[in-house]
């Protein structure tokens, strides 16, 4: 038996290699086990069951999506935890953190790799959705850019939830924990804004702040993406929680 | 050049001095046994020269690279297995190492797993995941992913605990033979290991060294090396 030869780095840039290793690795790990189709089952289920009993979706005779993307804040505020807790707490709870982090990568390039992963597994789950909207285009005629925008709008606000997930994996060892507060967090932003919260606040606060506190909910930052509207400023508040959670994650996992 | 360097290494955690002044360096061709009571600070100043953990004052080097102002190039230099060689669960050893390889950019990641797989003679249990591995296996497989890149610089955390004989005799073996060309650095609470293993010997006691010579000069301390261990870290 003899020792392997003298190992030599590949011609790609080291930074990029690792980077692609971890995406690679994160997301295949959704797939590992049975729970991934679980997710990706429950999520389309609640998605539907949300859009057509509770958003009467058929009823409404409208050949648009607004009243299936109108509950997307509920699933993500409890999905994109679910997704989440996995990313740094079991890496705490397995030691392979300490692994991690003495291989030849920055922690940056590790936070931003599994963050990516776990978006592009969220994204997953958004694919799984398409038939309703198929389905909607067989029964009328929808504006299709309207869908899209639609689907571009629901996708940042799962990665704005992803961010607030990752801060909360990146703070314990126990994916209970961290999925119990990052729903926790997820949830205060979907009461901002929402019908009966804000029935709470009016009377109470002026309507210019009450105004200002819809703002920072999720639902009013949706609601232009599913009416077709590219909101800058509402793609700006997603990406900001996004990056904030992954950045502040990124800065608790390097405290050491 | 000495491959792995600690110089005035401190670290402490609250009131707690975990290491205290620690300096020391690690030629090629040294393999040196870190030895020390439970909580003495050996894993914590290993994780020091790894650079999981940062210092609060001095510096550690891998192969001329300071840990803390270049990270990237020392730990391409390092392979280093934790205490209880923790590996990814769900992952199949051949996907783990691969996993190792190509966060580590090597070139031709398959030949280097199918080679490491043979060097630590995991190749029959290459395709089962981790997770169903005996421990005497998982410590290999720590062992596998710390030498997959054929590093300068190796520190193994204790990579002997909980194996059989055999098993100890096999990581020996392998250190072994590999040794000539590296820097070595292998913590244990066996002192047999001293003697069969390694080239020198470091004590550490309450953060502190209180040891570092040469292998022969340690075992001529005396005839019982557990009452030698002991009056070095009273």
């Amino acid at each position: 038996m003899s020792s392997p030869a003298e190992a030599t780095p590949s011609a790609r840039p080291a930074g990029r290699a690792a980077f692609a290793a971890i995406v690679r690795r994160e997301f295949a790990g959704y797939f590992r086990t049975p729970l991934a189709y679980v997710f990706l089952a429950v999520f389309n289920a609640f998605a539907m069951s949300l859009a057509f009993f509770v958003g009467n979706l058929y009823e409404a005779g409208t050949a648009n999506l607004d009243r299936f993307f109108l509950y997307h804040p509920w699933l993500w505020a409890f999905l994109a935890p679910a997704a989440g807790a996995r990313l740094w707490a079991e890496e705490r709870r397995q030691g392979t953190l300490e692994l991690l982090l003495t291989w030849p990568v920055t922690v940056w390039q590790a936070a931003l790799g599994k963050f990516l992963a776990a978006w592009l597994f969220l994204a997953c789950a958004l694919l799984v959705t398409l038939p309703i909207a198929f389905t909607v285009g067989y029964l009328g005629r929808p504006d299709w850019g309207v869908i899209a925008c639609g689907y571009v709008g629901s996708l940042l606000c799962a990665g704005a939830c992803l961010g607030l997930a990752a801060l909360a994996s990146a703070v314990t060892r126990s994916q209970v924990i961290a999925f119990v507060t990052g729903f926790l967090a997820c949830f205060v932003l979907v009461l901002l804004g929402y019908g009966v919260f804000d029935g709470l606040l009016v009377g109470v606060l002026s309507d210019e702040t009450v105004d200002a506190v819809r703002r920072l909910g999720l639902w009013r930052n949706l609601e232009p993406f599913t009416l077709g509207i590219f909101d800058v400023p509402a793609a700006g508040y997603f990406l900001s929680l996004a990056f904030a959670g992954l950045g502040l994650s990124t800065l608790v996992v390097d405290r050491r | 050049m000495a491959l792995i360097e600690a110089r005035n290494l401190r670290k402490t955690y609250g009131a707690l001095r975990a290491v205290h002044d620690v300096s020391f360096a690690v030629e090629r061709g040294e393999v040196v046994a870190f030895l020390g009571p439970n909580g003495a600070g050996k894993t914590t100043t290993m994780k020091l020269l790894a650079g999981y953990l940062r210092a609060d004052a001095g510096a550690a080097s891998i192969a001329g690279h300071d840990v803390a102002a270049a990270p990237i190039e020392a730990k391409r230099h390092l392979g280093y297995s934790p205490e209880g060689a923790p590996a990814y669960g769900e992952m199949t050893v051949r996907e783990f190492l691969r996993f190792a390889a190509d966060l580590r950019g090597l070139a031709e990641p398959a030949e280097r797993v199918r080679a490491t797989l043979d060097l630590c003679r995991l190749t029959d249990v290459a395709a089962q995941n981790i997770d169903t591995l005996s421990k005497g296996y998982r410590m290999r497989v720590g062992f596998a992913q710390a030498v997959i890149h054929d590093p300068a610089a190796l520190i193994l955390d204790e990579p002997t605990d909980g194996l059989d004989p055999n098993q100890k005799h096999e990581v020996r073996r392998i250190l072994k033979e590999m040794a000539s060309r590296k820097a070595v650095i292998v913590s244990t609470h066996l002192l047999e290991e001293v003697g069969e293993l390694c080239t020198r010997v470091i004590v550490i006691a309450k953060g502190e060294l209180r040891c570092d010579e040469p292998r022969d000069r340690f075992l001529a301390r005396g005839a019982d090396l557990n009452q030698v261990f002991r009056s070095l870290t009273a």
